[in-house]
């Protein structure tokens, strides 16, 4: 996950990068919470061999370990009020008899636990009918080099993001603001393999900070997170998102309809980020899909282009999906017209097209799904989108997105925390937040400008690398009363 | 397992924490489901931890664990008492939490049939033979059916002195049919959407819901909705049938009175509240007939919001929040009633499991039943949409405007049930819409609702909530926005 948004506060956000502060007391200096209690690659391989040797009477076995140590402290009313820290490991263990497959998962990894967990898995798999799709597990895979650990995000201390917040919480004062957010940091291991000699690891680290500016009656938001916890400042973001709950003070309301909107990434993502299970082939195949019968068919407008790419340098994530397969770039809508879909082994011999790498941890009823899209964007900046607009809607995020209607992608949702009205290609004022209904596929048929695609990062959806967005005939239903 | 909430403590205490307690907990879970015919999910999970929540220098920390070893408990617990220290650089005041006793004590919901002693073939039979039912209607592209059981045993300290064991058991199942025809995607679930119905209980819930015997019907609903009429677009009086009144107690009544979120501990993520403090005891949230209570007592029933203490060692209460239409009550945990200036928690700290923080969440939020028959208030019912199972929520961070979409509606028309609708809607704003209540059916139609998937928190917290309520009927509310052509 990490946004990038564009704005003042991104170019300010990689200038000055957060460093640990100096002042930190010896006492309330924290442990590290994240690199120490990671396994190893060796302790890794060590518990996936003792569950192989202890499933030696399945005709399959597959291993996936999951080790995490996360971090996050949560901050409002100018003060920390929650902090945490968690260590965690679960070994996930799938057998497979004659046709039948099962899971069972623990986080105890002694003998016992583990010959249980195995146990556990072998009794499940033994007590259901055979199932005709399941397919052999695959042999060993090749997969694309990623780096996204870095070693100064694991080391982050309770005291580094102390400070780092305090540093907010004394911003927001100074501007007569009341702050409240999350400043969080953590490391994960993942590994997954099988007895047909399938093995990977997978290591990142991640860091995450949002922040909620409140004004009297208004308010502003910003968000960032990255495999770096040095790639964005969350003092620049506090910045942005205090400049928003000024700018938008006594919101004015403004009647609902077809508008003009300017969606800044986040607010993009807020909504194009519903569509990535349409892209999976068995969404398609079990008619649920919004791309049922559209497949070649132009329906969205001809700037849009839509990839899933695990390998750009924008996305996080493993190089391997579910069942140990190399993720593979796929062109999923090209130029409006959807193209491709994703496929796990199963689906892909059901459909008989191939497999993608998309496939979701076995047993189970969704096949797959992308979980690094890519829009290709545009050229325009947010600041020209702005320019251009005669009357219009300039919205920094939405909340509370749900699907109205599944075929036309209709989506409802509110705007919050920075709305805006735009006239004759200026900010004018703020304004109290709508709610929209907005069919997906119609938005992205009126897609007027777009932005360099950034890394965006919301609370309806996980990141994805999206551009800001000019859409005409934008559908606000009703307006709330803040 | 107390033996490593007692080391957790005393570590705690020796670190310099003024108060300290530990969630020592042992989660077991089974999730079957069933997809056109066929096997989908069958797995279980076991997980087991510790949390530790101390107060340090006048700040909380909180770190977790599943290192069940006496280097593990005594680095989590010196570690959360790190973690308060380092929240103390950013503190402006000390903690202070409303007093409360000590307690040693054992509780466990009633059961009577243990879902994990029931054979998985015979949980599959069930499954598969609801997704027969559904599939075998012709027009049906998707049929689904699910079950989940869940059993959290937890063992509570604090360095008050409590020392609570409890064992809780849910159970929870359900079944969907999609139809895909022209430009549609129609869906029906039973009893209830996304997931069903959870209770705490065993299998004799599941058994209870008969899943085969409803399975048929809900699949033709599903594929006759093309056919139905559209969801008018105006002003209509509605009756909500009380699942999906269930989920708008949820959202436009559990989420507001959460004092944390009234206080602005929620602000960044899940929102703030309208219920700010000076509407306490002098908003009119409803019509007089409108009364709400926040009841995690057995007695209230098997909800999901169901416990004998919450997980700050406080013995679950029924609260006031609604009475006579008059707003009376927050939920709250210790801290938060103390800067309320009551003299006492309300019981509502939960977290879901041992790795995470435990923080205000709804137990049973529920509508009191009122004296309406079922078909008396279809007879009094002149012109209106009666409303069926939720298809999508949707409200904003203040909790004011709100829209629902349900998966069917019928015409009310003089008194009887007409033609089918599809795609129904409606959408207000809270007090008005709560003020337009002017019938409840009676405690024989009354449910407690689970909702098992309530999100709140960072890192994010799952947790289920019940709410019980009978069908209902609401005046003159804005109906068919959602899919307007304008």
């Amino acid at each position: 996950m990490s946004p990038a948004r564009k704005s003042p506060a991104k170019t300010d956000a990689k200038a000055r990068k957060a460093r640990p502060s100096r002042a930190a007391s010896r006492r309330a200096e924290g442990p590290a919470v994240a690199e120490a209690h990671l396994p190893s690659d060796a302790e890794l391989r060590r518990i996936a061999d003792r569950v192989l040797r202890f499933s030696h009477d399945a005709d399959e076995t597959e291993i996936e370990i999951s080790a995490a140590a996360d971090a996050l402290t949560r901050f409002a009313n100018n003060t920390i009020h929650q902090n945490v820290a968690e260590h965690a490991l679960s070994v996930s263990v799938r057998t497979v008899f004659d046709g039948r497959t099962a899971r069972a998962t623990t986080n105890k990894i002694d003998d016992d636990s583990l010959k249980r967990v195995v146990a556990a898995s072998a009794e499940l798999a033994r007590s259901q009918p055979k199932n005709p799709d399941l397919l052999p597990m695959p042999g060993k895979q090749k997969y694309p080099k990623i780096e996204r650990y870095f070693a100064s995000t694991a080391a982050a201390t309770p005291v580094h993001r102390a400070h780092a917040v305090t540093r907010v919480c004394t911003h927001a004062t100074e501007q007569g603001h009341t702050t409240a957010g999350i400043l969080s940091t953590g490391a994960t291991a993942m590994a997954i393999g099988n007895s047909r000699g399938l093995w990977a690891i997978h290591r990142q680290t991640r860091a995450e900070f949002s922040v909620t500016m409140l004004d009297k009656d208004s308010s502003g938001w910003a968000k960032a997170s990255s495999p770096d916890l040095n790639s964005f400042n969350p003092e620049a973001l506090a910045a942005s998102a205090s400049q928003k709950a000024a700018a938008s003070r006594a919101p004015r309301e403004v009647e609902p309809g077809r508008w003009t909107v300017i969606l800044e990434p986040a607010a993009t993502l807020d909504i194009v980020g519903f569509l990535f299970y349409d892209f999976a082939g068995t969404a398609v195949h079990d008619q649920r899909s919004c791309f049922n019968k559209r497949i070649g068919k132009q329906v969205m407008g001809e700037n849009i282009t839509i990839r899933d790419d695990v390998t750009h340098p924008l996305q996080s994530g493993a190089p391997f999906d579910g069942e140990g397969m190399a993720r593979q770039k796929v062109l999923l809508v090209d130029r409006g017209v959807p193209k491709n879909l994703v496929y796990a082994r199963a689906t892909a011999k059901k459909m008989k097209a191939k497999p993608t790498g998309h496939g979701l941890p076995l047993p189970n009823q969704d096949g797959e799904a992308p979980l690094n899209l890519v829009f290709d964007g545009g050229n325009s900046s947010l600041e020209e989108m702005i320019a251009s607009t005669e009357r219009g809607i300039l919205v920094t995020r939405m909340w509370y997105i749900r699907e109205v209607e599944p075929y036309e992608k209709v989506l409802t949702g509110m705007t919050r925390d920075g709305t805006f009205l735009v006239e004759n290609g200026r900010i004018v004022s703020g304004i109290r937040n709508f709610r929209f209904n907005q069919g997906v596929l119609e938005m992205l048929s009126n897609v007027e400008q777009m932005s360099v695609p950034v890394r965006a990062a919301g609370e309806e959806s996980f990141d994805m690398v999206v551009p800001a967005m000019k859409i005409r005939n934008f559908r606000f239903s009703e307006v709330t009363k803040f | 397992m107390h033996e490593w909430a007692n080391l957790a403590l005393d570590t705690a205490r020796v670190r310099g924490a003024s108060f300290a307690d530990t969630r020592v907990i042992d989660v077991r879970l089974r999730n079957l489901s069933t997809k056109n015919g066929q096997v989908g999910t069958l797995s279980e999970q076991e997980s087991q931890g510790i949390g530790v929540r101390a107060l340090a220098d006048g700040a909380w920390g909180f770190a977790s664990t599943d290192q069940l070893t006496r280097e593990g408990v005594q680095a989590c617990a010196a570690r959360a008492v790190a973690i308060a220290r380092a929240s103390a650089l950013a503190k402006r005041h000390d903690v202070v939490m409303a007093p409360e006793q000590a307690y040693v004590d054992t509780w466990q919901n009633p059961f009577i049939k243990d879902p994990f002693e029931i054979p998985v073939d015979r949980q599959l039979a069930l499954l598969l033979t609801a997704d027969h039912e559904m599939s075998k209607v012709t027009g049906i592209s998707f049929a689904e059916s699910s079950m989940e059981f869940r059993r959290i045993e937890q063992w509570y300290a604090s360095t008050i002195g409590s020392r609570i064991h409890q064992v809780k058991m849910h159970a929870g199942a359900g079944i969907v049919a999609m139809s895909f025809a022209g430009n549609e995607i129609q869906k029906r679930s039973y009893p209830a959407s996304f997931g069903g119905q959870h209770q705490l209980g065993g299998y004799e819930l599941v058994e209870s819901l008969d899943l085969p015997g409803n399975a048929e019907r809900i699949a033709q609903e599903a594929v006759a909705l093309h056919q139905a009429i559209p969801c008018p677009d105006g002003h209509r009086d509605i009756i909500l049938e009380s699942s999906q009144l269930g989920l708008q107690i949820h959202e436009s009544i559990g989420h507001p009175i959460e004092l944390d979120r009234v206080l602005g501990m929620e602000a960044n993520f899940a929102g703030m509240s309208f219920l700010t403090l000076d509407k306490l005891n002098t908003l009119r949230y409803g019509s007089d007939i409108v009364n709400v209570v926040a009841d995690a007592r057995l007695e209230h029933g098997p909800g999901l919001g169901t416990f004998g203490y919450d997980d700050e060692g406080v013995p679950a209460q029924c609260t006031d929040i609604i009475k006579n239409g008059q707003f009376t009550g927050y939920l709250t945990n210790r801290e938060t009633a103390a800067a309320l200036g009551l003299n006492r928690s309300g019981g509502t700290m939960r977290g879901e499991s041992w790795n995470r923080l435990p923080i205000i969440r709804m137990t049973n939020i529920s509508l009191l039943p009122g004296h309406w028959s079922y078909d008396g208030l279809i007879a009094d019912t002149d012109d209106a949409i009666l409303m069926e199972t939720n298809r999508s929520w949707s409200i904003d961070d203040r909790r004011y405007h709100f829209q629902f979409s349900t998966e069917i509606g019928w015409e009310i028309k003089n008194g009887r049930k007409g033609r089918m609708i599809k795609n129904p809607s409606y959408s207000g704003i809270t007090t008005e819409f709560w003020n337009s209540c002017d019938a409840i059916c009676s405690r024989e139609h009354w449910t407690l609702w689970g909702t098992p998937n309530c999100g709140k928190g960072q890192p994010m917290q799952t947790m289920g909530t019940g709410h019980g309520a009978a069908p209902s009927r609401f005046r003159n509310v804005r109906v068919g926005v959602a899919l307007a052509k304008s």
